[in-house]
C-alpha cells in the first residue's frame, strides 16, 4: 500500500454511513494483548522486538482479515505522522525507535499495532455508533491471533499489560462524538461530570492527552478489570444516546437563539474560508467542525458529512505536505492550506 | 473515599482518593496531592498498603524490575511481575479499578484447557463409579474414553 496515495483518501470508518453519524462520528474499541515469553515493551531490546515483530507477522499471513503489515523503523517521519494522523498509530508509536509496526486493511476499520507499548494493539474503527458489531470483528481478530500467539494471561487478573490500567479485558471501547452545540451552551461541563462519576472517561481527538479541539469527545471505558466486555460495551452504549438527545436540544436551541444565531456564525466562517489566505490547523478544524453542524442540520447546501469528515484529517500537517507534494515550514503550511480548504469547499 | 469539594455555586470537584489519602487531606487542606482521573495511574498517589508507599527492595526474578521502578515509571516490566508484586498489585487495582478479579474474556486455549480437564475429571468419577459396582465391562469403557481425551 502506498503511503503517499493513502493521504488522498479517508478510511472507510469516516464515511459518515454509521448510526447517528450525524453526531457520532466513529465507534472504536482496541485490546491491548501481550506474548507470555517476553518482557513488556519498555523492558524488551532491539533483538527482542524484532523477534515479537517476525512472529507476529508470521502470523498474519494465515489471518482471514487482508491486512497489510508496515514497519515503522525505517519509515519516513512524515509517513509516520500521516499514520498517527489517520489514527492507526499512538503518538508514542511514532516517535519510539526500534522494530515497531502497524498492520491494517485497506479500509482502515482493522488495525495491530506491534510493540507499541503492549506487545499488540489490536483496533477496529466503525462508522458512526455501532459498539456491537465492533466488537464482533475485535473478538474474532483476538481469537484468530490467540489461537496462534501465547498471550500473557492470568485467572485472576486477566491480560496482563505493561500498565495495571489495562489489565483484565485490556479493553478501551470510545466512540467519537461530535458536540459543538453542548460546548456552546457550556453543558458540557455538566455531561463531563456525569460521565465521570460513572467511571466513563472523556478525551480529545487524538486520545490521552488530547484537547476536545473541533468540539469531538472521545468518551470511553475507565475501568478494565472485573467487568466482562459486554458489560463495558453496554455501560457506554447506554449513555451516548442521551447525549445525542441533549446534543440535538442545544442544536436546535442555538438555532431558535436571537442573541447568537447560528446562521451568522456559520455565515462568518464561510466568509473567512473564503477571505483568508492564511489558516492554521486549529482554525481549520474550527471552521470544519461549524460546518459540520451546518451540514447535519441541513443548513450548508452542498456539503456532505463524509466530505467534511475526510477534510478534518486532510488539512493536519502531514496529510497537507502529502497532498501538496513536499515537506513545507509553517507559513507555507498556512497558506497552503487556506488554498486547499476553499478549493475543496468550492468557496470564493 | 469520595470528597465533593465546593468552591462556588458553579464550580464543584470530585475527589477520589484513597483512606489514607482522604484523612490527610481532611486534616491538611491540599496538601495531599489529588489521584489523577485520567491516563496512567500515579503509582505512589493510589498506593495503599500500610500506612503510605513502603520502599520495594525486591526484583522480579525474570526481568529485574523493582516496585519502586513500577512506582517510578507507571509500567510494569513483564507478565511475571503481576505475582512478584502481587500484593502491591491488588491495592493499586482496588484503588483504579474497584475490582481486583478479571470477569471477562478467557482465551479459547485455556477456556478448552478447562473443558478437557473438566471432562476427564466426570470420566474419572464414573470410572471409580463402575468399579465400585463391579461393572468391569463398562469400567472398561470409561478407562478407554480416558485414555482417548488424555492422547489429544
Amino acid at each position: 500500500m502506498n503511503l503517499d496515495a493513502l493521504a488522498q483518501f479517508s478510511g472507510e470508518w469516516l464515511d459518515a454511513t454509521g448510526p447517528q453519524s450525524q453526531i457520532v462520528v466513529s465507534t472504536r474499541i482496541r485490546l491491548a494483548r501481550n506474548l507470555a515469553a517476553y518482557p513488556f515493551t519498555n523492558r524488551t531490546n532491539n533483538f527482542q522486538k524484532g523477534e515479537i515483530e517476525s512472529l507476529v507477522c508470521d502470523k498474519l499471513r494465515h489471518f482471514s482479515f487482508e491486512v497489510d503489515y508496515h514497519p515503522l523503523a525505517n519509515m519516513p517521519a512524515l509517513d509516520r505522522q500521516v499514520l498517527f494522523e489517520r489514527h492507526l498509530i499512538s503518538r508514542d508509536m511514532a516517535s519510539a525507535e526500534g522494530p515497531r509496526g502497524v498492520a491494517f486493511n485497506p479500509g482502515e476499520s482493522i488495525s495491530l499495532m506491534v510493540n507499541e507499548e503492549d506487545h499488540l494493539r489490536l483496533q477496529v474503527l466503525k462508522s458512526g455508533l455501532d459498539l456491537q458489531n465492533a466488537w464482533t470483528v475485535i473478538d474474532d481478530m483476538d481469537n484468530q491471533l490467540e489461537s496462534k500467539l501465547s498471550y500473557a494471561f492470568s485467572e485472576e487478573f486477566g491480560f496482563l499489560t505493561a500498565c495495571p490500567t489495562n489489565v483484565g479485558t485490556g479493553m478501551r471501547a470510545s466512540v467519537m462524538l461530535h458536540l459543538p452545540a453542548l460546548e456552546h451552551t457550556r453543558h458540557i461541563e455538566q455531561v463531563y461530570r456525569a460521565l465521570q462519576k460513572i467511571s466513563l472517561e472523556v478525551r480529545g481527538l487524538y486520545g490521552e492527552g488530547s484537547r476536545a479541539s473541533g468540539h469531538f469527545y472521545q468518551i470511553s471505558n475507565q475501568v478494565t478489570l472485573g467487568k466482562s466486555e459486554a458489560t463495558i460495551i453496554k455501560e457506554l452504549g447506554g449513555v451516548i444516546p442521551e447525549i445525542i438527545r441533549y446534543e440535538n436540544e442545544a442544536r436546535q436551541a442555538w438555532l431558535a437563539d436571537p442573541q447568537q444565531p447560528l446562521k451568522d456564525r456559520i455565515q462568518r466562517v464561510l466568509d473567512t474560508i473564503q477571505n483568508e489566505t492564511q489558516m492554521s490547523c486549529e482554525e481549520a478544524i474550527e471552521c470544519l467542525s461549524i460546518l459540520r453542524l451546518a451540514t447535519a442540520l441541513g443548513e450548508a447546501p452542498g456539503l456532505g458529512l463524509a466530505q467534511l469528515d475526510k477534510l478534518f484529517i486532510q488539512v493536519q500537517q502531514a496529510h497537507l505536505q502529502k497532498i501538496m507534494g513536499g515537506l513545507m515550514d509553517s507559513e507555507e503550511r498556512n497558506t497552503a492550506r487556506a488554498q486547499f480548504l476553499r478549493k475543496k469547499l468550492a468557496i470564493g | 473515599m469520595h470528597i465533593t469539594e465546593i468552591f462556588s455555586e458553579d464550580k464543584v470537584e470530585e475527589l477520589h482518593m484513597c483512606e489514607d489519602c482522604a484523612q490527610r487531606f481532611l486534616a491538611d487542606g491540599k496538601k495531599v496531592k489529588k489521584p489523577k482521573s485520567k491516563g496512567h495511574p500515579e503509582p505512589d498517589s493510589v498506593f495503599t498498603g500500610g500506612g503510605g508507599p513502603r520502599e520495594k527492595s525486591q526484583a522480579c526474578p525474570h526481568c529485574g524490575t523493582t516496585f519502586a521502578e513500577y512506582r517510578s515509571t507507571g509500567r510494569l516490566g513483564c507478565p511475571i511481575d503481576y505475582d512478584t508484586f502481587h500484593e502491591d498489585l491488588v491495592a493499586l487495582l482496588e484503588n483504579v479499578h474497584g475490582e481486583t478479579r478479571h470477569n471477562g474474556k478467557v482465551p479459547l486455549n485455556l477456556l478448552r484447557h478447562r473443558q478437557h480437564q473438566d471432562e476427564l475429571s466426570r470420566l474419572g468419577k464414573e470410572l471409580q463409579g463402575a468399579i465400585a459396582r463391579e461393572n468391569y465391562e463398562e469400567a472398561a469403557k470409561f478407562r478407554d474414553l480416558i485414555k482417548t481425551l488424555e492422547a489429544k
